[in-house]
């Protein structure tokens, strides 16, 4: 049976007709949830958040609701509220359409989130690679202005908020809250230790700061508008609300799917939802929550128990696409990322496409990420031009193991977990990939497009 | 004496031991109270916690409460159950906080340990033979009792720039950078010359100045004492002598009233170089470029190497006979020092007595002050003069009242040490008119019409004290041997008070100071071997509010804004 | 510095925005590379004295971000996401089509001076791989047969049609 989406963010993005701008919106009866709530007690709405469990779709998965009631409002400081538009993980591309496509939706969440954490001023930090993003938010938030949405005394309220759109330049990790905190205080994007910066109390400007996901920020919206309950309604307990997919790779028909969470299948979304893979090709792996999650091999199975103790018993295809099932499985739903690769994918090669991002990216503050993964990328690049050596797979793993955990931020379990999965999945063909180089020239068993 | 101030104390356990420490300690100062090494690069005491080497890393648990009913969680013992973080925290920025258990010799901290060391080292270059920190090198110690010893690296190392000239005194080689950032930090907080950043990303990333700037702010070989492996050296001290062979001591900066505390490195009589030596009260763990090429002095071609009597250099035992003679002619007077260590003062003012009371004047030596660790007044002991009454108000900016007294004709015989006259206001018809002994280290301007030359030494060739502006006694000690023709100042100037008085007079810093201890209220109970390593506040009375020159600091207000005025 | 009047006052209105000077850093780096079309030694210091910073303070920057430019680059800027959507999907060998027809190297700009090709991280259009970034414009689905199509596109008329964004 065909699953259907749920699009409640997406709700009209590529619907026909629908444009960008403020009185398209307006029809659609937008900025009409900003009127209630600003109505409302800015703590009420922080408690539909908290009801509603809408959890962060920036990757890490973290209750929004409880990221807020973090917030130090005892400090006398301003709360800042900064929306997170870097959009880095790869194979993620949803802000993209929300900001290209729907931007007033995110203007006016954030607009209510302000409200409720008591924020006067926002900034949007958004990547540099997305210069007409950019320019559609300044539009809209100037669009917003001008109908007494956005700036002094909002729809009459007596509150006042500014929203500021700042453009990052290509970096990965400022997509992390505290590295994007440094790059918008102009610095490095070096991320902060935590303790003692935890942005909710030593944020941006060292005051209380809630940096939310572009998604996040437009659940609100919703949560608001619907109430924390009815919101909680949608998807299953622990894992609210819709989920934007986003898959790329061998898959027929690519693209971004809205659900609500749980109600499908990895296996409904590659080949009912996408339409399979190409033609004559079988599935091999899929990366299912942007490139740092953990990697999935066809032919898996997994067991275990649930948080709520029932027990599992999946195939690859039989996994749920909520945050829970995920992770019982091993890997994570991150950013909603989904990468599929079928039977040409060279694993060493793509392993080592994935190390030579991480190597990029990585910001080369602390010392286990900053070595490892440039290590780990000159390790695979090397296997996969042909001098590739058996004892490099277990090496790989070890170097990858002395990352996880053991730096400053998310980046390092980031850009090991593909290193750690791969040669614990695919070990046979890293081996193998070793075994074939000591006998023979030809590498890439599969004549498939070069990875690195 | 002033005493500690009363802080909160909490209780944490590091491997099994209890340490009761300060409210906010770190972990890796707490461990080390209790003799547990816990390696960092990073991390420095007086600079801000960054946390990027991880080598600090350590288990971290924390007593475990009930959540519903508030109470402790019990293991089967009856003890209550500790929660242990599945992840290892990094000591430097985890504070002690009460109950809090810290293991530093588990499994898992060892395998982060050699973790970050192979990080450490796959791009660094193996160039020990030829490194000039070996036997300094945090990277080599902690590579030895913390690596594992083989590299399983087999791909090309990064290349960076080397042998980069930084600053006047500063090189830097980059590819053997660990990007610490605590020399950037250094540059950031304490001088705020923020000249050095990193440029590029990543593992190629790379410390640099701006291009155009330097690193030449008084304070830059900072950098090189704080940087943990080869990376930034002195271009003074550089392949000059291995360190292992060199000697420290404990010294005291001259350069100033500050009084930084340092250590002189020496081997078989000659000073290499002159480092910080830690002193929270004074200097933390810095000191200004300027002070540390005063060793300079001891080799220096203007030295005294030899006491003269009538322009001809005479053994130290001749000299003293001459001057003795021209002091008992009488009409007499003293221009003292403040640059004199406080038993030097406290025997001339012994000399000034047996000399029939003759006068002493002190001039002033002063300069703009850095707020750091070089101010205003450009003498170590001005205290003393003041605490060993030598003088009993602040010195003038020159020798006037002297020069008038010479013009009057009250003066017949001057005792000098370590002045130039001339430069102290003094004319040279004025000079013309007295018998001059002269008490010093080196030749000066006019030093030749002197009747009794008195070659004395350094303070690098002697011990003693000096009473910084802080009215602190900081004791220095004996580095190398002085020339063969100098004598002990205390030796000279208590000769010349014997002979003068006719009673005997101490001539070592000990002895001094049980004269000392016994005369001035200030130093009662003292002894000279009694003055702790970091030094020891006295009781300055009303000395305290005179109008000292020095403004604020690193470590010292001056009286009226200490008192909020 | 010699800029355009439209430019500084952007750059005027743009770091009252923010409590703390500094954070204009970015902002006013993309403002001089859109209209000098590249950050010189000269552009870095003349920022950090704009914003009471240090001139090392901006240079951290330029070198960190990989969107700056420390000289001037072809007419065109084309960059091709290597991550590894794309790269599944083919985008080596869209790098290399951009390649042989501007007759240049990767971070080389063509002999002609019409285009700088780069290889870039993840550009979040993973959906339509390969995708192309040419100076601000997205192009998606661009194989070997559409890069060699945008190429001739370049070189005709001073640019390629704009294609539509995400």
């Amino acid at each position: 049976m065909p699953v259907q989406e749920t699009r409640l963010i997406f709700k009209h993005i590529d619907a026909a007709g629908y444009t960008n701008d403020l009185d398209c919106y307006l029809r659609h009866g937008g900025y009409e949830i900003l009127r209630k709530a600003v109505q409302q007690k800015p703590e009420e709405l922080c408690e539909e958040v908290m009801k509603s469990g809408v959890r962060g779709r920036g990757g890490a998965g973290f209750p929004c609701g409880m990221k807020w009631k973090f917030l130090d409002r005892k400090s006398g400081k301003p709360i800042y509220l900064i929306c997170n538009a870097d959009e880095s993980e790869p194979g993620t591309f949803k802000d993209r359409q929300i900001i290209h496509k729907d931007p007033h939706q995110l203007i006016e969440g954030i607009l209510i989130s302000c409200y409720a954490i008591q924020a006067k001023t926002a900034f949007i930090y958004i990547r540099g690679e997305f210069p007409e993003g950019a320019r559609i938010l300044e539009r809209a938030i100037e669009e917003a202005r001008s109908k007494n949405l956005c700036g002094d005394n909002i729809l009459g309220s007596g509150y006042s908020v500014e929203i500021f759109v700042h453009r990052g330049a290509g970096a990965y990790i400022c997509g992390e809250e505290t590295g994007l905190i440094e790059s918008l205080e102009g610095k490095r994007p070096y991320p902060r230790i935590k303790p003692p910066f935890f942005p909710a109390v030593l944020g941006l400007y060292q005051c209380p700061t809630a940096v939310n996901n572009v998604e996040t920020l437009c659940h609100v919206k919703h949560v608001i508008d619907m109430g924390g309950e009815e919101y909680a309604k949608i998807g299953t307990p622990g894992n609210s609300g819709t989920r934007i997919l986003c898959v790329s790779g061998h898959v027929q028909k690519p693209g971004y799917y809205e659900f609500a969470c749980g109600d499908l299948t990895l296996g409904q979304l590659i080949h009912d939802v996408c339409g399979g893979l190409r033609p004559g090709r079988s599935l091999k792996a899929v990366i299912p929550g942007g490139s740092s999650a953990k990697i999935l091999r066809a032919g898996e199975r997994y067991t275990g128990k649930l948080k709520d103790g029932s027990s599992f018993d999946w195939g690859l295809e039989d996994i749920p696409m909520d945050f829970d099932s995920l992770m019982a499985v091993g890997s994570m739903a991150g950013s909603g990322g989904v990468i599929v690769m079928d039977d040409s994918t060279d694993m060493v090669e793509a392993l080592a496409n994935i190390n030579a991002f991480y190597a990029h990216e990585s910001c080369g503050q602390c010392t286990p990420c900053r070595e490892g993964s440039l290590w780990m990328k000159k390790i695979t690049t090397r296997m996969s031009h042909g001098q590739a050596r058996q004892e490099d797979v277990d090496l790989l793993g070890n170097v990858a193991d002395q990352i996880a955990g053991r730096t400053i931020c998310a980046f390092g379990e980031a850009c090991s977990w593909p290193t750690q999965s791969f040669v614990l999945k695919f070990r046979d063909e890293f081996l193998n990939k070793a075994r074939a180089q000591a006998g023979a020239a030809s590498t890439n068993g599969n004549g498939a497009v070069p990875l690195i | 004496m002033t005493a500690p101030a009363q802080t909160d104390l909490v209780t944490v356990v590091i491997d099994g031991k209890e340490i009761a420490v300060p409210k906010g300690t770190n972990i890796i100062e707490a461990a080390s109270r209790l003799g547990i090494e816990i390696p960092h690069y990073c991390y420095h005491p007086k600079l801000s916690v960054v946390g990027n080497c991880r080598m600090c890393l350590v288990e971290m648990g924390m007593p475990m409460i009930d959540r519903g009913s508030g109470k402790p969680i019990l293991d089967d013992h009856g003890g209550q159950k500790i929660g242990w973080m599945p992840r290892p925290a990094i000591a430097c920025a985890t504070a002690a906080v009460p109950g809090m258990q810290i293991r530093t010799t588990t499994e898992l901290v060892k395998q982060c340990r050699e973790g970050v060391m192979e990080f450490l080292l796959v791009n660094h270059p193996l160039d020990c033979p030829i490194c000039d920190q070996a036997g300094e090198c945090r990277l080599q110690e902690f590579a030895t009792d913390y690596g594992r010893g083989y590299s399983r690296f087999i791909e090309e190392k990064n290349v960076k720039p080397k042998r980069t000239r930084l600053g006047p005194r500063v090189m830097l080689d980059d590819e053997r950078c660990i990007l610490c950032s605590r020399c950037i930090r250094f540059c950031q907080e304490v001088p705020k010359d923020d000249v050095l950043g990193f440029v590029d990303r990543g593992s190629y990333s790379t410390l640099t100045c701006y291009p155009g700037k330097q690193l030449e702010n008084n304070y830059s070989l900072n950098t090189v004492d704080i940087c943990p492996v080869g990376a930034l050296t002195s271009t003074d001290f550089r392949f000059k002598m291995r360190v292992w062979f060199l000697k420290q001591t404990p010294s005291i900066d001259t350069e100033s009233s500050v009084g930084a505390n340092t250590f002189v490195w020496a081997r078989e009589g000659k000073i290499y170089r002159i480092t910080p030596r830690r002193n929270d009260a004074v200097n933390d763990t810095w000191m200004a470029d300027s002070g540390r090429e005063l060793y300079q002095q001891v080799e220096a071609e203007d030295r005294l190497n030899a006491c003269h009597a009538s322009g001809k250099p005479v053994p130290a035992p001749e000299a003293l006979q001459a001057a003795v003679a021209l002091l008992k002619e009488g009409k007499t007077a003293i221009v003292g020092s403040a640059r004199a260590s406080l038993e030097e003062q406290f025997l001339l003012k012994k000399v000034a007595r047996a000399a029939g009371g003759a006068p002493v004047h002190l001039v002033a030596h002063t300069g703009e002050g850095d707020g750091l660790l070089v101010s205003a007044d450009r003498t170590p002991n001005l205290r003393g003069a003041l605490l060993t009454g030598l003088i009993d108000t602040l010195p003038p900016a020159s020798l006037e009242a002297l020069g008038a007294a010479i013009d009057a004709g009250e003066v017949q015989t001057l005792v000098v040490v370590r002045e130039d006259l001339l430069a102290a206001g003094l004319t040279e018809a004025q000079l013309e008119r007295v018998r001059i002994i002269h008490l010093d280290t080196h030749r000066r301007p006019g030093l030749e019409r002197a009747a009794v030359v008195l070659a004395g030494l350094t303070v690098f060739e002697k011990a003693g004290s000096f009473v910084n502006q802080q009215f602190r006694v900081q004791k220095f000690q004996k580095a190398v041997p002085g020339p063969g023709g100098a004598a002990e100042d205390l030796f000279l100037l208590a000769t010349l008070a014997a002979e003068l008085g006719g009673e005997s007079m101490p001539s070592t810093p000990a002895s001094v100071w049980q004269a000392m201890a016994a005369e001035i209220a200030a130093f009662r109970g003292m002894t000279f071997a009694g003055i702790p390593d970091d030094g020891v506040v006295v009781e300055a009375g009303r000395l305290a509010e005179l109008p000292f020159v020095e403004g604020e600091s690193l470590h010292y207000k001056p009286a009226a804004e200490a008192a909020g005025v | 510095m010699n800029l355009k009047p439209e430019t500084l006052a952007k750059i005027e209105a743009v770091i009252p925005r923010y409590p703390v000077k500094r954070s204009a850093a970015l902002p006013l780096l993309h403002l001089v590379q859109e209209d000098a079309g590249y950050i010189a030694d000269e552009a870095v210091e003349w920022i950090a004295a704009k914003l009471d910073l240090q001139p090392i303070n901006i240079y951290e920057l330029v070198t960190f971000y990989p969107m700056f430019r420390r000289k001037p680059g072809g007419r065109r800027i084309i960059k091709v996401c290597r991550t590894l959507s794309c790269a599944l999907a083919g985008s080596y060998k869209t790098a290399e089509a951009f390649k042989a027809a501007f007759n240049c190297g990767l971070d080389e700009t063509s002999p002609d001076g019409e285009v700088t090709i780069e290889f870039v991280e993840c550009l979040a259009s993973c959906g339509t791989a390969p995708v192309v970034m040419i100076d601000e414009t997205l192009h998606e689905k661009v194989d070997g047969e559409r890069a060699r199509a945008l190429a001739v596109e370049i070189r005709q008329a001073g640019g390629p049609a704009s294609a539509p964004t995400a």
